[in-house]
């Protein structure tokens, strides 16, 4: 079942054309990955579903409805990227009160803080201020708060910056509880390899535009192709002719990376042909290509922070 | 190190340019508001002190003292209310309505020339043989009854010469038995005096202790019956302040929110940018009640002021009072966009607002087209109406259009802070 259809999103900011008309659906029980540099219009189209953004034109639809219509973003559940939660109020009180907001009362208010407190894993501390909380007990708390009243559709917003790795590993099993339980997630993050693991599938998003999507394996065939990839760390910046040079070669800085079928020709003339133009080189890896190598071909940038 | 803080600290004001224009206009602003009220003290013209004027008596000497009473330029007297536009002339005041004016506010003195005044005896005495005026003031306003009571001296030195002549020549007589031809030449004299009776007099007003030629009785109508009378006049005034100050602080809260995340979080939920600046506001004005309350209690235990027979006026006041101070917290809030903007913006605003609508001073301290301009404060309004059923013992009634304006004011600020909030809703 479709649970989110865009059709032709476009919203401009004065000069800056933050959505060039983005089409896109997101299936119930799906979790489809947004990636994109920072500022490539992820942030707006989140915000567009949210109703916090007029689009300039195009149209959005949840469960066949559209979105503006009066109860239709009911199904919607939000994770913002900040903490948003008050640091003064215990767990238990953050929940009771985002709780109230949503429009639970008596025991499904109880029955929902109760599911909160035991899905964020905070049953020892529920009880305790916020603000006393280590950073991933509060993304968890974030997260718990945001689905709170079962949401259809939720939409995370970079749900794990800043988060140790333990708490990352509980908060990528709460999605995982999510997308079973058959919601529809929007996955906003910057680290390729938490949405080579946690999505169905992937949106790469830039300068507005949708510029690919699919699972990991069609953007892999779709880009670099099937074979592997050979990554280079040179000892300085690399010349971009030699790019020229290699065919399909995509350099970043001191990093060049070539995606071949037949690895045993193609890393000793990528050497021969380094070492002709002078450059050292400190690393040679042999890997298999995978999304981050599809956004650097799509995009010619690595994602950073 | 130390100039990297002194640095660091200019370099972030800097940054914020409108906290950095308002910390200068804060002090540029009140200083003008304080130079122009103070400023106008100078000239004596632009503050006359109004005065309701009754005479009782009916003769020749008290329409005398009227006379002299209407030359005096410290002085606006007025002897009947100001007539409604196309009606006639309203009756003079007799005691009974100029006791009820200066009750309701509307002059903070009567002088009543009663009964008897022009067959009594002028000169000095026995206080119960001589003419006697009275004085019904509103001790609201400590200044204007002292300085009535202190004018009258000066009025019956230099205005009223000539009786204080002839009473001096009567007594003289008694003891000395003038002659005929001595008795002619005083009558010239004294008529000279009748016809320039205020010529080369100089007399200071307020001599203290000086006992008057006529005695002066005062009353006080309305903290004759308050063991310290002032104080609810200032339990109104501060509270009215600090009740803006904790709005706009509380008011900061929706700044905090936008800058934590948690607005865009709760606009996610069912609840809708209105729906939340009401709760706010229900949220401000409930604190604000308890904290007058808790002024007021205080000023009652420790202050003895005359809370239990107030109760009811209290309360009524306190609301809408405290509605408004939270609505124009709300505001604050929406227009400003950063704590520190916030912090210059309430100082300037609450601090001007306060100073103009009477909570630093009395509006009857400011020269007359200030207390004109000082109703455009919303705060002199609340202040008025502690006045009328705290002060000036009237009726809840009495101060409905206070309370009218007050909600009226609400209405406005709320709408207000609804239009500027729309840009955190949606873009």
């Amino acid at each position: 079942m479709v649970a989110v259809e865009i059709r032709g999103l476009t919203k401009s900011f004065g000069a800056l054309r933050a959505l060039a008309g983005i089409d896109l659906t997101l299936d119930a029980g799906e979790v489809l990955g947004l990636l994109g540099p920072n500022g490539a219009g992820k942030s707006t189209l989140v915000r567009a579903l949210m109703g916090r953004v007029r689009p300039d034109s195009g149209e959005i639809r949840l469960f066949g409805r559209p979105s503006g219509e009066a109860g239709a973003r009911d199904v919607l559940g939000y994770v913002p990227q900040e903490i948003a939660l008050y640091p003064v109020l215990t767990a238990e009180e953050n929940l009771r009160v985002f709780a109230r907001f949503l429009g639970l009362a008596g025991e499904p208010l109880r029955a929902a803080v109760r599911r909160g407190i035991e899905f964020a894993n905070l049953a020892d501390r529920a009880g305790e201020p916020v603000e006393r909380f280590s950073g991933g007990m509060k993304r968890r708390l974030n997260l718990a708060i945001g689905i709170l009243d079962d949401p259809r559709v939720v939409l995370l917003d970079e749900p794990t910056v800043g988060v140790d790795p333990q708490s990352r590993e509980r908060i990528y099993g709460m999605i995982g509880e999510l997308a079973t339980r058959g919601a529809a997630i929007l996955y906003t993050t910057h680290y390729m390899e938490e949405a080579e693991r946690l999505c169905d599938r992937v949106a790469v998003i830039d300068h507005g535009e949708l510029i690919a999507v699919g699972t990991r394996e069609e953007l892999v065939r779709a880009t670099v192709g099937a074979g592997r990839e050979i990554v280079v760390t040179a000892e300085r910046e690399i010349p971009a002719e030699i790019a020229a040079q290699l065919g399909a070669a995509v350099v970043d800085g001191d990093r060049l990376r070539l995606a071949t079928s037949e690895p045993a020709v193609a890393i000793p003339r990528l050497l021969a042909e380094l070492e002709r133009c002078g450059v050292g080189v400190r690393d040679l890896e042999l890997v298999t290509p995978g999304l981050q190598s599809v956004f650097l071909h799509l995009t010619g940038r690595e994602l950073r922070e | 190190m130390i100039s990297a803080v002194v640095r660091a600290s200019w370099a972030m004001l800097r940054r914020d340019r409108a906290a950095l224009a308002l910390s200068f206009a804060v002090p540029i602003v009140f200083f003008s508001i304080f130079a122009v009220i103070f400023g106008g003290q100078r000239d004596a013209s632009t503050r006359k002190v109004r005065v309701l004027a009754v005479d009782e008596d009916g003769s020749p000497r008290s329409r005398r003292m009227m006379e002299v009473l209407a030359a005096e330029e410290a002085l606006a007297v007025s002897t009947a209310p100001a007539a409604e536009p196309g009606e006639a002339a309203p009756a003079p005041y007799d005691r009974a309505a100029a006791e009820a004016a200066v009750r309701g506010g509307d002059a903070p003195v009567a002088i009543v020339i009663p009964k008897g005044f022009g067959a009594a005896k002028i000169g000095f005495g026995p206080e119960a043989e001589r003419a006697k005026l009275e004085l019904l003031v509103d001790s609201s306003d400590p200044i204007a009854g002292r300085m009535v009571a202190g004018l009258l001296q000066k009025v019956i030195f230099t205005g009223m010469g000539d009786l204080l002549l002839e009473s001096g020549i009567d007594s003289l007589d008694q003891v000395a038995e003038f002659t005929g031809e001595q008795r002619e030449r005083l009558g010239k004299l004294l008529e000279e005096a009748r016809r320039a009776p205020a010529a080369g007099s100089t007399s200071e007003p307020g001599r203290g202790g000086f006992e008057l030629p006529i005695a002066v009785e005062t009353r006080d109508l309305l903290g004759e019956s308050k063991e310290n009378p002032m104080i609810s006049f200032y339990a109104a005034a501060l509270g009215v302040m600090f009740l803006l100050f904790t709005a706009s602080g509380a008011g900061g809260a929706l700044i905090e929110e936008r800058e934590s995340g948690t607005l865009d979080r709760l606009l996610s939920t069912r609840i809708s940018m209105p729906q939340l600046l009401a709760g706010k506001l229900a949220y401000l004005t409930s604190l604000g009640i308890v904290q007058l309350i808790v002024m007021f209690v205080w000023g009652w235990l420790v202050f003895g002021l005359d809370l239990p027979a107030h109760w009811g006026g209290f309360l009524i006041m306190a609301v809408p009072t405290a509605l408004v101070c939270s609505a124009f917290g709300l505001v604050l809030a929406a227009v400003c966009r950063t704590r520190k903007q916030l912090v210059a913006m309430s100082n300037l605003v609450i601090l001007s607002i306060s100073a103009l609508g009477g909570s630093m001073f009395p509006r009857f301290l400011m020269p007359e087209a200030l207390q004109k301009a000082s109703l455009v404060a919303f705060n002199s309004w609340a202040l008025e109406g502690f006045l009328d059923v705290f002060w000036r013992d009237e009726p809840i009634v009495a101060a409905l259009p206070e309370i009218a304006v007050l909600l009226g004011w609400t209405v406005v600020f709320f709408a207000v802070a609804r239009r500027i909030s729309k840009r955190w809703e949606i873009v």
